[in-house]
């Protein structure tokens, strides 16, 4: 089997002003392609965002305690939204 | 359900730890990756997240399969943008399994052999343009049923991928409904087609819940583990309760002779679906099971010169850089 | 119609086909892409085309003012009222040879657009304001992927050399201007294809060197598919496939 593309996590700040955030992983060959998926993947193109991406394996994490706290860590197409479509009310909730 | 007959691993771990991680969960506690786990929660969660991650991306084939016949430019793009986020929820949850330390080649390799399974449901073919409203309708109507309590799922990276496939999912069944109300108040060919496509996914569509597990000790452990949040039969009647006034509401006929509202319980009395038909499609001989394994290995094998070529660049790339430097 | 809008309605047709033709033979990669990231960004790069084909063919029908719908000038038109480039008709291939077409086509847009934002008709320059920024985001991702399967293992740097011997002869229609190209560049409507020559030569050039391959030394240029004259065999195929249903149920709703 060949190798596997690395594994990339990616941190997106949208259009309010707040900080980058976690959203999620993916695969891509290098860190100029794990940009463009992300924007593929978890943007779908939402101009002015800005995107991090950070090789897995070169996250330094915390251990965990036993019983320790949490480390809590697009505008889409219209039609990707449940309101694009007009469901009569007499059908019920869905 | 997409995850479907997931047995849970016994574990043979320290009676301290595992109270202790039982009382996390009970505790609404999340568990996250680099926490303590049984050896069995995780082989579990990696079967469960798999199967799921694997029934979508096998998903992407039956409605696939009428992107290039939709009937409008709008449809088109509907169904593509659906379709489309089948392939995401499938990334995303492959990720979450990345995070029990299983690479997604491995699952991806596990699938293409068949030794891992995906959602009976997709073994169905999609003959009309009508399926794809009953599959939109139905099919994610009943993924819906189970995924919405996932998102409270003990295990922290599946919680989230299930929390964003819930957000973007949410339009997938009302494009599905609003495919068949434009069927079912068109031209007679257009009604007929609708009640054929209802009268081929009912089923089907129930059985995706899987079998009675209210005796099922796999199913008991993986509830107390918070991986499995109601029970087959507890989510089918849901279904089956808010799925019948909608078919009326279309003016179709679910086809079930015995169905008939339930004072008593507060709910329908329905046919099960025939399961020696379900264990078949499980064995491998669902109508279309060949087809999609097919498809889903082709795609893979002449996909590997890409996949090769890429990294072969970026390995490239890295060492001029270096040489550079 | 005016002649004035004989000539603006062949524009839109031949904007509005090109996005559909290529829009809809991306779609067909849905599900069987090497890699799920693949599979998603060209699901994007159709449903962005897909998306501009609304927009081209609906300003095309009401230039054409008979009553006609986008859909219907989609799903109803037979092969000899199209106006697409030939290029975006021909079957996908393997995956190289699907990403080739999809750069030849991508820098092309990524030229033309842009000078159409300049348009004189403001419901041209519009469209080519939406257009254009999908285009630029697009013609990176392709020229990004030629470079690296181009510039990969052998395998897939033959296959790609493979993909521009066979698709290069398709570039020159792109050029190629005729009456209808005279008289919007006439208009200021849209530029004369053959100006743009020159800066489509330099970005493929410099990503295909950047790829390692070759351009082919021919400057043969198979031609129709725009002026509507011919099309290639496979054009019926892709029709009779995505026009099924609106013809096996004339005027039903969907």
């Amino acid at each position: 089997m060949s190798k596997e593309w690395p594994l990339w996590e990616i941190f997106i700040r949208g259009q309010h002003g707040l900080s980058h955030r976690h959203v999620g992983s993916l695969h891509a060959p290098d860190a100029e392609m794990a940009i463009k998926n992300a924007r593929d993947v978890y943007t779908r193109r939402n101009e002015g965002v800005s995107i991090w991406v950070v090789e897995a394996n070169h996250i330094a994490a915390s251990a965990p305690s036993e019983k320790g706290p949490l480390y809590e860590p697009s505008e889409s197409k219209i039609y990707r939204h449940p309101t694009f479509y007009d469901i009569p009310d007499d059908v019920g909730h869905m | 359900m997409y995850a479907q007959m997931i047995q849970s691993e016994a574990s043979q771990d320290d009676p301290q730890k595992l109270a202790e991680f039982q009382a996390r969960i009970d505790a609404d506690i999340k568990i996250e990756p680099r926490d303590w786990m049984p050896e069995g929660y995780r082989k579990t969660l990696i079967r469960q997240i798999g199967q799921h991650a694997h029934s979508e991306i096998v998903g992407q084939l039956p409605e696939g399969n009428w992107i290039t016949r939709a009937p409008t430019l709008e449809r088109k793009m509907i169904l593509l943008a659906k379709v489309q986020d089948e392939a995401g929820h499938g990334l995303y949850l492959y990720c979450a399994a990345e995070t029990l330390g299983v690479s997604r080649d491995d699952l991806t390799e596990q699938l293409l052999s068949g030794k891992m399974k995906y959602s009976s449901i997709f073994n169905y073919p999609t003959l009309t343009w009508a399926d794809i409203g009953a599959v939109g309708w139905l099919v994610d109507g009943a993924a819906i049923m189970n995924q919405v309590p996932l998102q409270r799922t003990s295990y922290g990276p599946y919680s989230r991928a299930m929390i964003r496939i819930c957000k973007e999912e949410s339009f997938h069944q009302r494009q599905g409904f609003d495919i068949m109300m434009k069927m079912a108040q068109g031209s007679e060919a257009q009604r007929r087609m609708a009640q054929d496509a209802l009268n081929r996914f009912w089923y089907p569509s129930l059985m995706m819940f899987g079998p009675s597990d209210a005796d099922s000790v796999h199913s008991t452990q993986n509830m107390a583990w918070k991986i499995k949040m109601n029970t087959n039969d507890e989510l089918r009647q849901k279904f089956v309760d808010q799925t019948v006034p909608q078919a009326e509401f279309l003016g179709l006929t679910v086809p079930d002779e015995t169905l008939s509202w339930n004072e008593e319980k507060g709910g329908y009395d329905f046919s099960e679906p025939d399961w020696s038909e379900f264990f078949d499609v499980l064995k491998g001989n669902g109508p279309c099971n060949t087809e999609r394994l097919e498809a889903r290995n082709k795609a893979w094998d002449d996909g590997a010169w890409v996949r090769e070529g890429l990294l072969a660049h970026a390995e490239k790339k890295r060492a001029r850089k270096t040489a550079a430097e | 119609m005016a002649q004035n809008n004989t000539h603006l309605a062949e524009f839109l047709l031949r904007m509005g086909d090109n996005a559909l033709i290529l829009g809809h033979r991306t779609s067909e990669w849905c599900g069987h892409a090497p890699v799920l990231e693949e599979d998603i960004a060209l699901a994007n790069t159709a449903l962005d085309l897909i998306g501009q084909t609304q927009l081209w063919l609906t300003y095309a029908a009401e230039v054409m003012g008979d009553g006609k719908t986008a859909d219907d000038l989609a799903f109803l038109r037979d092969v000899w009222d199209f106006r697409n480039l030939l290029l975006v008709e021909l079957p996908n291939g393997d995956f190289g040879h699907t990403l080739m077409r999809q750069f030849l086509f991508d820098a092309y847009q990524s030229i033309h657009l842009p000078r159409l934002v300049r348009s004189t008709d403001p419901r041209v320059a519009e469209i080519a304001e939406k257009a254009s920024k999908e285009a630029s985001y697009h013609v990176e991702r392709s020229a990004d992927t030629v470079v690296g399967l181009g510039d990969g293992t052998e395998e897939s740097h033959n296959r790609m050399q493979a993909a521009l011997d066979r698709l290069w002869p398709y570039v020159g229609e792109m050029f190629a201007t005729d009456p209808v190209d005279a008289a919007m560049a006439e208009a200021g409507i849209a530029p004369d294809p053959a100006s743009l020559r020159t800066e489509y030569d330099a970005l493929v050039g410099r990503v295909l060197a950047e790829a390692t391959l070759t351009v082919p030394e021919s400057t043969f240029a198979h031609k129709g598919g725009r002026t509507g004259q011919t099309h290639t065999e496979h054009l019926g195929h892709l029709l009779t496939q995505m026009q099924w249903l609106q013809r096996a149920y004339p005027g039903a709703t969907w």
